[in-house]
């Protein structure tokens, strides 16, 4: 029941991000999209996944997102002629691809089985303590790299929302 | 309690809504919203999958650790992505994708 709840306000709020025309609204309906898709993380029994998307998503992610929308000073998209063969095109990707995924999902062997609940016994399936146990041994050597990534990427930022030098000279 | 393939179902459909605001939106900051909502279906099947897929009823846990890796690297690629948009609005003056046509040929 849950499931069809969560699954509902997800699908239902990341259609209004496309359907927004003020991407203020479209930020907001985001973030309420990213806290079902949390949910349902939840009744999938990954409550650290879950926390994470939480903090990462709603709370970080979509700061980052208004920050810049405040910043660029955007105002609502004001309406402009619509290009009938782009949407067309679109719309028969769009279409394409669900008839696609149905197909396959439906012919999947696992599909129809249920969700059974996680044997009795908790200290099995902590999931904080497992996954923790597989970063930081099997895939220490991958986070390890997650880790330059990263500071690559803070460096890149830098480097890019740093403002020219000749911009700086001009008086800009 | 629901199957494998609801979830897989509703992970594709978010993925396809991801797919049209790229396809049919023209704000690039929308764009690159939608961009993440299909990061995050990617996420919602491969958690899906780790679930169902575990030994003894047990969820698979490698699957969890390749969602926080794409959490990550997903975090990375935005506050990466947002400093281009700002660096293009800088000298361009505009988030509108048809107003960018200098590679047009």
């Amino acid at each position: 029941m849950l499931f069809y709840i969560f699954s509902g306000v997800m699908l239902l709020f990341a259609g209004l991000v496309v359907v927004n025309r003020n991407p203020v609204s479209s930020a907001l309906s985001l973030v309420v999209s990213f806290l079902g898709l949390a949910a349902l993380f939840v009744t999938l029994n990954a409550y650290f996944i879950g926390v994470i998307q939480v903090l990462v998503y709603t709370g970080a992610v979509m700061v980052l997102f208004l920050f810049i929308i405040m910043l660029l000073d955007i105002k609502a998209e004001r309406r402009r002629d619509i290009n009938y063969l782009a949407l067309g095109g679109g719309a028969v990707v769009l279409l394409a691809l669900v008839v696609q995924l149905a197909t396959a999902v439906g012919s999947l062997g696992a599909g129809p089985e249920k969700l059974s609940p996680l044997p009795d016994d908790p200290a099995a399936h902590q999931d904080v303590r497992q996954v923790g146990l597989a970063i930081f041994t099997d895939y220490n050597f991958h986070l390890q790299l997650l880790g330059v990534l990263l500071l690559i990427a803070t460096v890149g930022v830098v480097v890019l929302s740093r403002r020219q030098a000749d911009d700086v000279a001009g008086g800009r | 309690m629901p199957s494998l393939n609801e979830y897989l179902m509703v992970s594709g459909l978010l993925f396809a809504i991801g797919l049209a605001g790229v396809l049919f939106r023209r704000n690039i900051i929308v764009i690159f919203m939608c961009l993440e909502i299909m990061l995050s279906a990617a996420n919602l099947s491969l958690v899906a999958f780790s679930r169902f897929s575990g030994q003894g009823g047990l969820p698979d846990y490698d699957a969890q650790v390749l969602v926080f890796f794409v959490i990550t690297v997903a975090a990375a690629e935005v506050a990466v992505g947002l400093a281009i948009i700002v660096a293009l609005f800088r000298a361009r003056r505009t988030v509108h994708v048809e107003d960018l046509t200098s590679m047009r040929g």
